[in-house]
């Protein structure tokens, strides 16, 4: 799988589960089964530079979301 | 006056212990003066309103603070904890007030200098309160607003050559104890690979890829000054594998009362005179001290490092010369499960640069719990859930007797058939030839 259609997989893998928008970095890995761990943490952190993605922390977890998705704060677990 | 009446809080500062009340009044009142003409960049009156939002929610017993958030510095998923108040019309100094996390110098060495410095920058940029140190080690710069954490960070990396330090699903900011640069006891130089590991794990420690939190420490030997044995997922522990260098003159000299036990600590009162037997000897958790006439011997086959003597007889007693350290993996605060502390998985290990032996089994640790380490489970959960055994085979570790308390008893190691000579089926007309019936 080349990086562009890793990308949209990404992309489209959140954007499918409806009323979700943070995801731990397993779920995300888990989309693009044929890449490696380690690939799919770089791939992220340029989505995130490239700024398609953005961390959401709670301080003690971190997720990714799209840009811009869900809300920005809140409680730990109140989504 | 105080901005807001603080009546449940002033309790907090009767008694004879030092006070965060008192500390955070101090700051605003400073604040209120500024004396150094500062142009704040956040409200000046940060100080009265965490007094006054604190007040409300002791008074209420329910937090006004809302934490968490996307806020952070460019492409870093970690070092900046978001935090908002609930009731920013009331307390509008706190409406942002956001956590920076920055790595701390290996065993929190500074000049007062950049003391002096770190906390203009934070009266300047932030509410001048600060945390030395917080739980992981790191210097905590308490209370910020948004558009300051990247002119913070930026000051930081620029001005002070720091970063910030892990928070949320990373590596968090490795930390040791100050080792070999004030300690005799210091198997390893811990300062040196804790430096190392911050900047060889820099990519986990700022881009998150865990399940959950991963903790480094390193104590230079078992008095775990930094608590790693209870409170890192990969604890290093220095020790020894040859035996306690003993200087016999000087263990006369501490049962002749000439040189004061425990250098000197506990002598605020008469504990009388140094009894040799009672307090090293019988208290040596394996037996294995004695005294031939005047000379004292160790049998070092026994001993397990648990440092009593050596702390109690430090002129007399010293550290062995064939230094490394043990490995010990998934301590851990409660969060899924109880509280647990590190297991041992490698009983020794040299450390020595460039720690390649010790970067390979990261390597495996790190691999394994990202494929299979469930959502915020920590990797001492992993570990347990898969069990000691299995976990070993996966990491290529051998399973060793001192992993676990009583082997005997605990029989957590099974064999496979291919690990038995001639494995299970065996020849009963061969086995007769040497057993009756
Ligand atoms: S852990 Fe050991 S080596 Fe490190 S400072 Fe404490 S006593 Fe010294
Ligand atoms: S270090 Fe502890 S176990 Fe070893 S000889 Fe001294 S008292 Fe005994």
């Amino acid at each position: 799988m080349d990086e562009a259609a890793a990308r949209q997989a990404i992309i489209d893998g959140m954007q499918a589960k409806k009323g979700k928008s943070k995801f731990y970095f397993k779920d995300l890995n888990s989309m693009i089964p044929e890449m490696k761990t380690l690939q799919v943490k770089k791939l992220l952190g340029q989505m995130v530079n490239d700024q398609i993605l953005e961390y959401w922390s709670s301080g003690s977890t971190t997720f990714y979301g799209l840009k811009g998705a869900g809300k920005q704060h809140s409680g730990e677990g109140e989504e | 006056m105080a901005k807001h009446e603080t009546p449940l809080l002033d309790e907090l500062e009767k008694g004879p212990w030092p006070s965060f009340v008192s500390d955070i009044k101090r700051e605003a009142a400073s604040r209120a003066k500024n004396e150094k003409n500062v142009e704040f960049q956040i409200p000046a009156e940060v100080c009265e309103d965490l007094l006054g939002v604190v007040e409300l929610s002791y008074h209420e017993g329910e937090t006004h603070w809302k934490h968490g958030g996307i806020v952070g510095v460019f492409g870093y998923g970690g070092g900046v904890i978001g935090r908002y108040c609930d009731q920013p019309q009331q307390f509008p100094g706190v409406a942002h007030f956001h956590t920076m996390r920055v790595n701390q110098p290996s065993g929190l060495y500074y000049s007062t200098d950049f003391l002096r410095q770190l906390c203009d920058l934070w009266e300047f940029r932030g509410s001048g309160m600060t945390n030395m140190h917080g739980s992981t080690g790191d210097i905590v710069l308490l209370g910020t607003t948004t558009p300051q954490l990247e002119e913070v960070f930026h000051e930081l990396t620029h001005k002070f050559e720091t970063d910030l330090g892990g928070s949320g699903s990373n590596l968090r900011t490795p930390s040791c104890c100050l080792g070999m640069s004030r300690c005799e006891f210091a198997c390893y130089d811990t300062q040196a690979i804790c430096h190392e590991f911050t900047n060889v794990y820099q990519d986990f420690l700022h881009r998150p890829a865990f399940p959950y939190k991963f903790k480094f420490k390193f104590d230079g030997c078992p008095n775990c000054c930094v608590a790693s044995i209870a409170r890192s997922d990969l604890s290093f522990i220095g020790l020894w594998r040859d035996n306690i260098r003993i200087d016999q003159e000087a263990v006369k000299a501490y049962i002749g009362g000439e040189i004061p036990p425990n250098g000197g600590a506990h002598a605020d009162r008469d504990w009388g005179k140094f009894d040799i037997q009672k307090e090293i000897i019988d208290l040596c958790p394996t037996k294995c001290m004695w005294m031939e006439g005047d000379t004292l011997k160790i049998n070092d086959k026994e001993c397990n490092h648990c440092m009593h003597c050596i702390n109690a007889m430090p002129r007399a007693l010293r550290i062995g010369e064939d230094r490394g350290c043990a490995l010990l993996l998934g301590a851990k605060a409660p969060i899924l499960d109880g509280a647990q502390m590190g297991t041992l998985i490698v009983p020794f290990i040299k450390v020595e640069p460039p720690y390649d032996p010790i970067h390979e089994l990261i390597e495996k640790i790190f691999d394994f719990w990202m494929e299979e380490g469930k959502n915020r489970e920590r990797v001492g959960e992993t570990m347990k859930r898969f069990g000691l055994a299995k976990y070993l085979e996966i990491m290529d570790l051998k399973p060793d007797p001192r992993m676990i308390k009583e082997p005997r008893a605990n029989p957590y190691i099974f064999w496979k058939e291919e690990e038995v000579p001639g494995g299970w089926d065996r020849k009963i007309e061969d086995y007769r030839s040497r057993h009756q019936m």
